[in-house]
């Protein structure tokens, strides 16, 4: 009585596992009323988590629905038939291949150099003492508050100038380095232990051969994770690519089909098709290394 | 910058370390010292200066060149004009300026604060031991994952008073948009908002899983046995724990909600009757199809003052009720 008196009964509240062996005609309400509450937490969930993919699903679905069936009312989520009709013609209506193989390059090239820039400073940042650190570290601190689209307008003017609008290397040579991924890897680097290094610059290994083979090979989940970033980032950015190109051609995936959708009279079917092959890749990508990235992104949370 | 006293000692421990290797004679302390830092001090340079080259080229050097636009009528054919503050003075009275400032402000003071609370809900839940989390988990991050530009599209036409499966649901229970939801002006703001917020609230609920799963259990059983009940412990023992994230959280949320752009200039362009119009598409509709240029840069430079003192002012906020333990 006295410890049942002292333990609160609150609902579905999770209890140690020495109590539920205690056999008492007591204790079995709370156990029936906490697997109720944690049938309710799973269906509550999956609900919610399907309904968080809804736009998803039912762009999976569209895209496989002749058109006459998209604009039958009422709407259905499940198609009544099937059609690969609109994967066809997406290769001709829009310039689908060019547009994709110009986000393949500008978010590949993009991450692959942001990558190597940004791994190289924050080696610097994180190993390597010098006169200036500090001010360096102020400065790529102060850049990751900048919201970029104030520089949006001069970047416009300058590239313009250079005649590198509306080309590729106008969208990548900008993105070339990134201040958050300086910051993220330097606290990475920071966080390594110094053994190794220390051996090998006793060695007489030089800096780059001590980044190189000693920091980059450690930092491979963090580099993933980051990398996962930046493409994801690049490939998905619809500001950047629409302000850079005038026309759909030289753009990428996003403002391509944005474009696509403000010029023609909406043909959701294709639109559809289009969207969730755009979308693949990155789903892809994640699908890959989410545990890693996961863990990245909670790290950073961390702090 | 490293104190002094850490510096040497490294030093010297690197060099007794190599002394039996090299087999030199007896160093003189102090110059070899000097050499070696310098040259360490130019190898932190030459990895830093590709990186150094392009955020000064390209970040930089633009920031300094749109502070001096905001001050000049520049339409990028003519030459850049100094016109003083009169940019300034004209956002002042300018309408559209006030009513993206406007819109702004309501996203940011509507999005941020239920996209926290929701990340946080859905975190506790998924913190609870069940049959489907992971599936729950990744369904609910997806959407940080995939193109707000893309995805728009589809709820753009999930939207559609004509074929939107999700029109035709709320039409059920009687939520009837005259005009459908994206050309009706009371609802296109709340449309782009339901957009944003589902579009990051899984990326903040995996920084409060994290921050949950590194909370000692300990902690809870302390409190269930002084008697705390679920609430209380969530109140006494969670949030405070969990402070650390929700700065975090709340100060990316908050900058983030001030920049929405995408899903606006998908969905509704802005409209209807600049509803939907934020400060980041007004910059986008000055410069680039208006083609004014400096008056631009200044709505722009309003922005980044905006975002600045806001996640200061924040960041003050939190830090006081910040909790170590």
């Amino acid at each position: 009585m006295a410890i049942t008196a002292t333990r609160p009964t609150g609902a579905g509240k999770p209890t140690g596992p020495g109590e539920a062996s205690t056999a008492s005609a007591r204790r079995r309400r709370p156990v029936n009323t906490r697997r109720a509450a944690t049938w309710l937490l799973a269906i509550t969930s999956i609900a919610i988590g399907l309904l968080m993919l809804l736009p998803i699903i039912w762009m999976v679905f569209t895209a496989f629905k002749p058109e006459s069936d998209i604009v039958s009312a009422p709407p259905t989520l499940w198609p009544r038939e099937l059609t690969l009709e609109h994967f066809v013609e997406v290769w001709d209506r829009i310039p689908f291949a060019r547009l994709y193989v110009n986000t393949i390059v500008f978010a590949g090239s993009v991450t692959i150099i942001s990558l190597l820039f940004d791994s190289m400073a924050a080696y610097a940042l994180a190993r390597l003492p010098f006169k200036g650190r500090a001010v360096v570290m102020v400065l790529i601190l102060l850049l990751l508050m900048l919201p970029f689209q104030v520089t949006l307008i001069p970047l416009y003017d300058m590239l313009n100038g250079l005649g590198l609008t509306n080309t590729l290397p106008g969208l990548i040579i900008p993105r070339m380095t990134n201040a958050f991924g300086i910051f993220f890897l330097t606290q990475f680097f920071l966080s390594l232990p110094k053994d190794l290094e220390e051996a090998a610059r006793v060695d007489g290994a030089s800096e780059w051969r001590i980044y190189w083979g000693i920091i980059m090979p450690l930092s491979r989940p963090a580099l993933l994770t980051l990398g996962l970033f930046h493409f994801q980032y690049n490939w998905n950015d619809l500001l950047w690519p629409l302000v850079m190109s005038s026309s759909v051609e030289t753009s990428t995936l996003p403002a391509g089909l944005a474009l696509f959708m403000g010029q023609h009279v909406v043909e959701y079917g294709l639109l559809m098709a289009g969207s969730l092959l755009a979308m693949l890749p990155v789903i892809l990508f994640f699908l890959l290394i989410q545990r890693s990235f996961v863990a990245g992104i909670a790290t950073t949370g961390l702090k | 910058m490293l104190p002094a006293p850490v510096l040497r000692e490294r030093h010297t421990m690197t060099t007794t370390a190599e002394r039996p290797a090299v087999k030199l004679p007896p160093p003189k302390r102090r110059r070899p010292a000097l050499r070696v830092s310098g040259r360490r001090s130019l190898t932190a340079w030459l990895f830093l200066t590709p990186t150094l080259l392009i955020l000064i080229a390209f970040t930089v050097y633009p920031m300094v060149q749109a502070l001096y636009l905001s001050f000049t009528d520049y339409n990028l054919i003519r030459a850049a004009e100094w016109v003083g503050i009169d940019n300034y003075t004209e956002l002042l009275s300018d309408s559209a300026f006030w009513n993206a400032f406007g819109n702004t402000v309501l996203y940011a003071v509507v999005v941020t604060p239920v996209t926290v609370v929701l990340a946080l809900a859905f975190a506790l839940m998924l913190n609870q031991a069940f049959h489907g989390r992971a599936f729950a988990r990744t369904a609910i991050f997806l959407p940080f994952i995939v193109s707000l530009g893309i995805i728009a599209i589809a709820w753009a036409f999930l939207l559609d008073p004509n074929i939107g499966l999700i029109s035709h649901w709320l039409s059920l229970v009687g939520i009837v948009p005259e005009q459908g939801w994206l050309s009706d002006p009371r609802y296109a703001m709340a449309a782009v908002m339901i957009v944003g917020v589902w579009k990051n609230v899984g990326f903040y609920m995996v920084i409060y899983l994290a921050g949950l799963q590194s909370i000692p259990v300990d902690m809870y059983e302390a409190a269930r046995l002084d008697g705390a009940g679920v609430w209380q412990r969530f109140r006494n023992v969670t949030l405070p724990l969990l402070s650390n994230q929700t700065l975090l959280v709340s100060v990316l949320a908050l900058i983030a909600t001030l920049q929405a752009f995408d899903q606006i200039y998908v969905m509704t362009r802005g409209g209807p009757f600049f509803r939907t119009e934020t400060l980041v598409m007004l910059v986008y509709r000055e410069g680039f199809q208006e083609l004014r240029f400096g008056y631009a840069s200044a709505i722009s430079f309003v922005l980044v003052l905006f975002v600045f003192i806001l996640s200061m002012v924040q960041f003050g906020y939190l830090r006081r009720k910040q909790v170590t333990y």
